[in-house]
């Protein structure tokens, strides 16, 4: 056991003065808000601002609303649509810049650059591109594919755009882990005579495994909780609504525009209880495919 | 034998340029596209087979969007969303940091488990009580109202108590010695050496401030208060099936971020990448 320095001794008035602000702040901003949303799960809207304590109904009522069951369905739909597709490319990206090539900083900025465009503006071209009659794409092609009004069709669309605004911003992450990997490693296979497509599996793969692990919660917890891009893409009066809204939307319609907090926020516990459930799945998972022997 | 090792390497460079390529083209296409239609009559943007180039390059489009938004007031806003953000981030995280990664007190891994709490949540869990508070307080449609979820930064304090684990004690210990007071050790010694992690938190806050959608439209109503990404989506409905318009709008809303992302590019992917990356 290492001995507490002379600094950290006799610390304590200045280090809870020092952490006050940020527990203060949090307790506020953060934990107490935490426990009433999960009281107001509990509780009746009543006029004036005030709530009735009511059991279970608000759960009782969601699990009987197919409306909830679709936005879930949704969300985790728009998680398989994004999340294997975009790591995949996101991958790919990383290991393509890391090659010995000239103008790199430059083809990273570009792929990076989405990350810094908000998203109601990214939102905004992209509509514009998949305008049915005067998009680009369908004037292009001479299709007719309502990429935003059909049912079938727009959870895709949102999707592409998902994976085009995020690929810049794993790309970094996961060629940041790359270019940890030691240089010897890969010297050693090519006088073994590895090609560069085994040395990708056998090196490249397990030692990034780690990154990559984090960067597929990341993106796992982001796409469940999708927001911005949908409700900036599909407007609540487009026909299609119910077949993109993600939960966060439903949440968002519920409690600020219908005014159903209580019901609201049972929404949010539940879509936090799916992230959690999840993240647990994820981590048993890990033990089978990440490699933490550094 | 020699020169087909080296002529099947060019081969593969020439794929891996190949590739790269076409991903920027896909990258940067939509953002030709939104120029392009900006400065087109909105006949021009519907024209079938569609025209790439305007006839004429005029600045209606611009003029529209900024007569139907406050744009200068949308600039204001986002601006001073993103300074309170950036310097509460810095400020009481760094205390806070510090506290957490050098110092000794009660209770100190239950408050840092408060801390990690609210990183595992997603932010919608506070944000009907967060609200209510705002509005019980009489304070929406205000800066103060923007920068609120964000006066403290849980993710900022365990990003810099990390940087602060990264400093040898043995630094902190001389400097006690000679006779600095616990505070000077921290603001004097400590404090100049997280700079590229205080860098990173900036823009890492500064990013995530631009970008939030949610929070903004909750809490400022008024067009006058809004941020450029709130702000924007008010246009949405305003312009329906004017795309010039709407092109030119968003252009005006992105530029400051990506005229800075131009000059600090290095910093900004850095950045990112180091918070991402913990």
């Amino acid at each position: 056991m290492k001995k507490p320095s002379k600094l950290a001794r006799n610390g304590s008035t200045w280090g809870l003065a020092m952490v006050a602000p940020t527990i203060i702040g949090l307790l506020i901003l953060n934990i107490v808000p935490f426990f009433q949303t999960i009281y107001m799960s509990f509780s009746k809207t009543k006029a004036f601002g005030a709530y009735e304590f009511c059991g279970f109904a608000n759960y009782i009522e969601m699990f009987q609303t197919p409306e909830f069951w679709k936005a879930t369905w949704n969300s985790v739909y728009f998680c398989i649509l994004t999340v294997p597709i975009g790591v995949f490319l996101s991958l790919l990206v990383a290991v393509l810049l890391n090659a010995k090539i000239k103008g790199k900083t430059v083809f990273r900025a570009i792929y990076f650059l989405p990350m810094v465009v908000a998203p109601a503006a990214v939102a905004m071209v992209w509509k514009w591109i998949f305008n049915t009659e005067y998009g680009i794409i369908n004037t292009l092609f001479g299709a007719n594919v309502r990429w935003l009004t059909d049912p079938n069709v727009v959870m895709i669309t949102c999707a592409i755009v998902a994976i085009w605004s995020a690929i810049g911003y794993d790309a970094v992450l996961l060629l940041s882990g790359i270019q940890n990997i030691s240089k010897s490693l890969y010297e050693a296979a090519g006088m073994d005579g590895a090609s560069k497509v085994r040395q990708f599996f056998t090196i490249t793969l397990p030692m990034v495994s780690p990154t990559l692990f984090v960067v597929l919660i990341m993106r796992l917890m982001a796409s469940l909780k999708v927001y911005d891009l949908i409700y900036m893409m599909v407007e609540q009066t487009n026909p299609a609504l119910t077949s993109a809204q993600s939960l966060m939307y439903l949440f968002y319609r519920e409690s600020f525009i219908a005014g159903n907090k209580g019901y609201a926020s049972a929404i949010v516990i539940w879509t936090v209880l799916l992230i959690g459930l999840v993240t647990i799945v994820q981590f048993i998972g890990q033990k089978k495919w990440v490699n933490y022997e550094v | 034998m020699k020169n087909n090792l080296s002529s099947s390497r060019k081969v593969s460079t020439a794929l891996v340029y190949a590739a790269l390529i076409a991903g920027s083209i896909t990258m940067i296409f939509p953002f030709v596209w939104m120029l392009l239609t900006s400065f087109k009559t909105q006949a021009e943007s519907m024209a079938i087979p569609p025209q790439i180039f305007p006839a004429q390059w005029n600045f209606d489009n611009f003029t529209k969007a900024l007569e139907s938004l406050p744009f200068w007031n949308l600039y204001l806003n986002t601006f001073l969303l993103i300074f309170f953000r950036v310097i509460c981030a810095v400020v009481f995280s760094s205390m806070a940091g510090y506290a957490f990664a050098k110092l000794e007190f009660p209770c100190k891994n239950l408050l840092f488990g408060l801390v990690l709490m609210q990183m595992m949540l997603p932010s919608q869990i506070f944000i009907i009580p967060q609200y209510q508070m705002l509005a019980k307080m009489g304070l929406t449609n205000t800066i103060f109202a923007l920068v609120f979820p964000g006066l403290v930064s849980a993710f900022g304090t365990f990003f810099l108590r990390q940087a602060y684990m990264g400093i040898p004690n043995e630094i902190a210990e001389a400097a006690y010695l000679d006779g600095c007071t616990k505070w000077q050790t921290f603001t004097k010694v400590l404090l100049p050496l997280t700079k590229s992690s205080l860098a990173a938190l900036s823009i890492f806050t500064a990013v995530f401030a631009y970008a939030d959608l949610m929070w903004p439209l909750i809490c400022n109503t008024d067009l006058n208060m809004m941020t450029l990404s709130a702000g924007l989506s008010t246009l949405n409905g305003q312009y329906t099936t004017n795309f010039p318009v709407l092109m030119a709008g968003s252009l005006l809303a992105m530029v400051p971020m990506v005229i800075l992302y131009l000059l600090f590019q290095k910093q900004f992917i850095e950045g990112i990448a180091m918070t991402g990356g913990k």
